[in-house]
């Protein structure tokens, strides 16, 4: 790892620094996240899945230099495993000890298990400690997986960076963390939450900058391809489809499309290896032959108007 | 930029300028408080005034908190930062109702259509419908009550409407609890609290100690409710706001739609506790009131734009509908299928139920009976609470094979 970097001074620093990490983000985005390194702010990133969220916090770990500490959500996301836990085995040894020994002083021995050392530290803990001089950056990933009550949890270390212990007190962290939350939207994420962060809708890329990240993250695509396949996905996203295709579904139908040798789009090869970019039945079943000939002739037409990345 | 925006950006306007900014999105109903007013001046001090897009980003990243606030955003932006003229008249409108000389209904005058919707309290005509209904006559005895139950809403007086109104709003929806992955301290658990154990041993100076228990905590689930208001439905569906405003208020994570010829979300309408004023803010917020239907479209709208947002932690649908499609079911059944396969249970309420008789003729009704879960009346007040003892049922299975046979036997 590198050593830690400055923070980015203006918007456009920001935007050589995810570019220099093959992130290709638009003004506003950089400006959002110049914000929440400016200001300290968590970074709230809202948008459909597979543009791009969580690689936000993974470019800016590496982009930085900081360590990067993941807390992905699910169901039943309790302290216990993220946050912090007490480590029972130790403290059921130190206690039997305690007895062997004769020392049964009540009061010494509550404070001595319930100490830092018996503490088994979980991502947003360890996100309060730095690492390495700098403090890491923090993505909670999925917020919308978990439930309310962990966002409730989520607060008092949201705005203050701080976790509360019941045994131990108040921990609060030396340097704050650059935090970054991500939510695809499957619910509403209550207010109080946003109110602490700086929100933004990671929207589907222009042409241009699907093209410039399509290049950057499959070399081996041949350049027609590679504008065929961003004018294909494009017009698909124009289409009543229930999942639209993300970035993360444009490269991998790329890579899909060198592996098999491809040059070009043709409706045979698209048939074959539509899996790759619509994951629903009804979905693929609505691209019918005759459709994808028709979007690949639009597709063929605008792929060459396609500029380069601003 | 011309003289009069430069003047905007001026040094010693601009944090004033921000602020009056702030203070019109608020009017226009952004939840924009004075801390955000505070991180707005700190952003924009961040970013500059140079370049307007990032003016712009670094305002709207601090002052919007969804996405569906960005189009308002964006029209409040344009308007107060390029034309300051149209900003004045807007502060016009603003400043008597800050400092609380007019009343708020004055506020009125040609604004762009978004603006001036928002920025304009609903009218007092539309409140009207409810404030003839809703004054609630408490003193009604015990027989009447049973006769009102298993009446049709349809031909109810006024004096019964109102009863049943307040009836309605004491019915609960005991939906049942289902597990969840959390763990509450109980007496007889099925795991042992660690936690809670070591505490007590602590203290207990070695004698043996009695192991502290955890169990899985239950929470009901989340409920979507989908009501159709065309003009067939009119009736019922005035009534069953009713009901709705009381089980939205009820419990948390209920979520409801009304569509006719178009889908609107009315659950942040229906969390206000005052009925009549939730019930005035719902009929604002609607169009299409008594007008057609195109459950089709409506479902295929909500499954596109709701389902992932509304249906992801095993969510019951209920969906309250005549089913007579004057799409005449055009892509129905195919939504309807959708929208089984993405929730828990898929419950409909038809008022034409009612009739013995009634037979599953038309087009929709037909293409849409296969997917749904339970089939049930809903005109009177007896059939809703019917409808509690359903959703207290245990059910995993799905009912649907013994729903397609009752169809082939009707059909017969």
């Amino acid at each position: 790892m590198t050593a830690p970097a400055q923070i980015p001074a203006s918007v456009d620093a920001v935007l050589a620094l995810l570019e220099q990490n093959d992130y290709f983000a638009d003004r506003r985005l950089a400006t959002s996240v110049f914000l929440a390194l400016k200001m300290g702010r968590p970074l709230f990133l809202e948008g459909e899945a597979g543009v791009g969220k969580t690689e936000i916090a993974k470019v800016l770990a590496r982009g930085l230099g900081r360590s990067l500490v993941r807390l992905q959500c699910y169901e039943g996301l309790d302290t216990a495993s993220a946050v912090y836990e007490w480590n029972y085995p130790r403290q059921m040894i130190e206690i039997r000890l305690a007895e062997a020994q004769g020392r049964v002083d009540r009061e010494a021995l509550a404070s001595n298990i319930f100490t830092e050392r018996f503490l088994i530290r979980r991502p947003i803990m360890q996100a309060l400690e730095p690492r390495d001089g700098a403090a890491p950056v923090l993505l909670i990933d999925e917020l919308d997986r978990t439930d309310e009550p962990f966002e409730a949890y989520l607060l008092e270390v949201l705005a203050e960076y701080q976790v509360t212990i019941p045994e131990l007190g108040a921990i609060k962290a030396t340097q704050p963390p650059i935090v970054v939350i991500t939510s695809n939207r499957t619910r509403e994420i209550h207010d109080a939450i946003k109110r602490r962060c700086l929100y933004h809708w990671v929207d589907f890329p222009s042409a241009q900058r699907e093209l410039a990240i399509v290049r950057r993250k499959v070399p081996g695509a041949d350049a027609r391809l590679s504008r065929e396949v961003v004018a294909f996905t494009q017009r698909l996203r124009a289409m009543d489809l229930f999942k639209s295709p993300g970035i993360a579904e444009t490269l991998d139908w790329a890579e899909a499309l060198v592996a098999l040798d491809r040059l070009a789009l043709d409706p045979e090869t698209i048939a074959n290896t539509l899996g790759a970019l619509l994951k629903y039945q009804d979905d693929i079943g609505a691209v019918t032959p005759e459709v994808a000939t028709q979007l690949v002739a639009e597709a063929r037409a605008e792929a060459e108007a396609i500029g380069p990345a601003s | 930029m011309s003289a009069s925006v430069t003047r905007l950006f001026k040094p010693e306007r601009l944090a004033e300028n921000i602020m009056h900014f702030c203070r019109v999105l608020r009017a226009a109903g952004l939840p924009v408080g004075p801390a955000k007013v505070i991180a707005a001046l700190e952003a924009v001090e961040a970013v500059g005034i140079e370049q307007r897009e990032d003016f712009r980003a670094a305002l709207e990243s601090v002052l919007i908190e969804r996405h569906d606030q960005a189009a308002l955003f964006d029209q409040a932006f344009e308007l107060f930062w390029r034309n300051p003229r149209l900003l004045e008249r807007m502060m016009e409108l603003l400043l008597p109702k800050v400092y609380g000389r007019t009343p708020r209904s004055e506020a009125e005058a040609p604004l762009p259509a978004r603006l001036a919707e928002a920025l304009s309290p609903p009218r007092d005509a539309e409140r009207e419908v409810y404030d003839q209904e809703s004054t609630i006559d408490a003193t009604f005895t015990f027989s009447p009550r049973e006769v009102l139950q298993s009446k049709d809403f349809e031909s109810m007086t006024a004096a019964e409407l109102t009863e049943v109104k307040a009836m309605m709003a004491r019915l609960r929806l005991p939906l049942r609890e289902l597990p969840t992955r959390r763990s509450q301290a109980a007496d007889r658990g099925t795991a042992v609290d660690l936690r809670a154990t070591l505490r007590a041993m602590t203290s207990a100076r070695g004698a043996v100690v009695p192991l502290a228990w955890r169990r899985r905590r239950h929470r009901p689930p989340p409920l979507v409710v989908l009501c159709d208001i065309s003009g067939s439905m009119d009736r019922y569906a005035r009534m069953l706001l009713f009901f709705l405003h009381a089980i939205t208020n009820d419990r948390d994570r209920v979520h409801t739609l009304l569509f006719g010829t178009r889908l609107t979300n009315i659950t942040r309408h229906l969390r206000r506790r005052d009925v009549d004023i939730a019930l005035a803010r719902v009929s604002a917020a609607v169009s299409d009131w008594a007008g057609g239907t195109r459950i089709g479209a409506c479902l295929s709208e909500f499954n596109r734009r709701w389902s992932r947002r509304l249906l992801a932690q095993g969510a019951v649908v209920l969906l309250i509908s005549d089913g007579l499609d004057s799409d005449v079911g055009h892509g129905l059944s195919a939504e309807m299928e959708r929208l089984a396969k993405s929730c828990r249970r898929l419950i409909w309420l038809n008022p034409l139920l009612r009739y013995d008789r009634f037979e599953a003729r038309p087009a929709g009704i037909r293409a849409m009976l296969p997917y749904v879960d339970d089939f049930l009346p809903v005109h009177n007040l007896e059939s809703l609470k019917q409808l509690a003892s359903v959703f207290a049922q245990p059910r995993t299975l799905r009912r649907r094979a013994e729903m397609d046979f009752e169809l082939g036997r009707r059909a017969a």
